[in-house]
């Protein structure tokens, strides 16, 4: 393979990954990083290295149009951007030491986790809400305007040191595997703080540029942010992404869900055997 | 013991200023995510074909996949290749683009919350701000 065919073909499927993971709600970087390392044999550290810049770009992306709608939380996302970064830095130092190996479990694994959590995500309830006096106290309480119910929906916000701990652990898997995270804080989020789901969702994506900000720094400094592997990478996501977004209201995607939900499903047998074969 | 379903609405802060300065970073940052999606687009391009010749045999991509980011990570050598029109330092200042992005909204943010008068949020937000500047400090060093 000429580094021409290499550098078309990372666009196209990272261009590929954006899109697919706009319309089912879930990062490029969990497609990404899978595709560098099992089809083109890039070593994982660096598919970890373009992937996080791509997370950054598409972050940024969406951030802008959220806020602007008023969705996102941005005092939950401000006070949580505190455990993720923490996570997130120490995810970054603890992948330069990985072994590949580890890393390639990990990410199996947390492939796995993310089909369940796609497959359970309909059926769950939300827990009943308790008084928190720490919300009370940073006033995180707050309010948005539901285009589909078409009223202003107030809403409480509970458990906030549980949701501040589950974002230090989706702040530390985003650095070890360069990934949003956002499949990890979007139930605790919902679930567990009493938010909802369109909050959730808007919020994560808001606090996930700077997440992932925190480790590419690491990796970039560190020397894992291949500019031949990241520019085609970062691009190709990012465009994805913007299609996606696009399309996200004319397409019904249920079956894109089902499909997407086969992929992952075997890329983490794939990742798991990688990391485990003797 | 009942518990009010709906927050009392001084319990929720409507943080005008910082939700307009998000608005204009919002723009910025779009703005931002096109510069440096072209720099890495042009990069790319010119890495190819005028600055670095990447080549076209297999074993040309196996010595440029290997090589990941090794390459000196200074201003020197970002200034200096932007001024040869060297393909991977346009990559490179469109990488910095986009991983400072985050942390000059993090830097607005903490202004906002100051006019704001809201000194939680100040030092919450400037603890974010530490650690974005530490793991840049710490990367050099990991």
């Amino acid at each position: 393979m000429s580094p021409l065919v290499f550098t078309l073909l990372a666009f196209g499927i990272s261009f590929v990954a954006g899109l697919f993971g706009s319309l089912v709600g879930v990062g490029g970087g969990i497609i990404v990083v899978p595709a560098l390392t099992l089809i083109f044999g890039v070593p994982i550290h660096f598919a970890i290295g373009a992937s996080i810049v791509s997370v950054i770009a598409t972050s940024n992306g969406a951030a802008a149009s959220y806020v602007k709608r008023g969705i996102a939380n941005l005092r939950v996302a401000m006070l949580l951007e505190v455990a993720t970064a923490s996570g997130a830095i120490v995810g970054a130092l603890l992948a330069g030491r990985a072994q590949p190996r580890v890393l390639f479990v990990l990410f199996g694994l947390t492939l796995l986790y993310v089909v369940w959590s796609m497959l359970r995500k309909r059926t769950a309830a939300q827990l009943e809400i308790p008084p928190d006096r720490i919300a009370d106290r940073l006033r995180l309480h707050g309010s948005y305007f539901d285009d589909s119910e078409q009223k202003q929906i107030h809403y409480r916000v509970a458990r906030t040191p549980f949701g501040f701990a589950v974002s230090g652990i989706a702040g530390l898997l985003s650095g070890l595997l360069g990934i949003g995270g956002g499949a990890i804080k979007v139930p605790a989020m919902h679930l567990a703080m009493g938010m909802p789901l369109k909050v959730c969702t808007a919020t994560s994506n808001f606090m996930i540029g700077v997440t992932a900000a925190a480790s590419a720094m690491v990796y970039f400094m560190r020397g894992d942010v291949s500019p031949f592997i990241a520019a085609p990478v970062a691009s190709g996501v990012l465009l994805g992404a913007m299609a996606g977004s696009q399309l996200m209201t004319r397409l019904r995607n249920n079956w894109i869900k089902t499909l997407f939900l086969i992929v992952l499903f075997f890329t983490s047998g794939q990742m798991l055997w990688k990391g485990l074969r003797p | 013991m009942s518990e009010p379903t709906l927050p009392n609405p001084n319990e929720a802060p409507d943080d005008a200023v910082v939700h307009r300065v998000e608005q204009i970073i919002g723009n910025l940052l779009r703005c931002g995510v096109l510069t440096s999606l072209a720099l890495l687009v042009a990069g790319t391009l010119v890495s190819f074909f005028h600055s670095h010749r990447y080549g076209s045999t297999s074993d040309d991509l196996s010595v440029l996949i290997a090589k990941g980011g090794d390459f000196e990570r200074s201003f020197a050598w970002l200034f200096g290749g932007l001024r040869d029109f060297r393909g991977q330092a346009l990559i490179v200042l469109g990488l910095v683009f986009l991983i400072a992005t985050p942390l000059l909204r993090v830097a607005v943010s903490v202004v906002a919350y100051i006019i704001e008068r809201d000194l939680i949020f100040v030092l919450i937000t400037s603890l974010v701000l530490v650690l974005l500047v530490v793991s840049f400090l710490i990367g050099g060093h990991g």
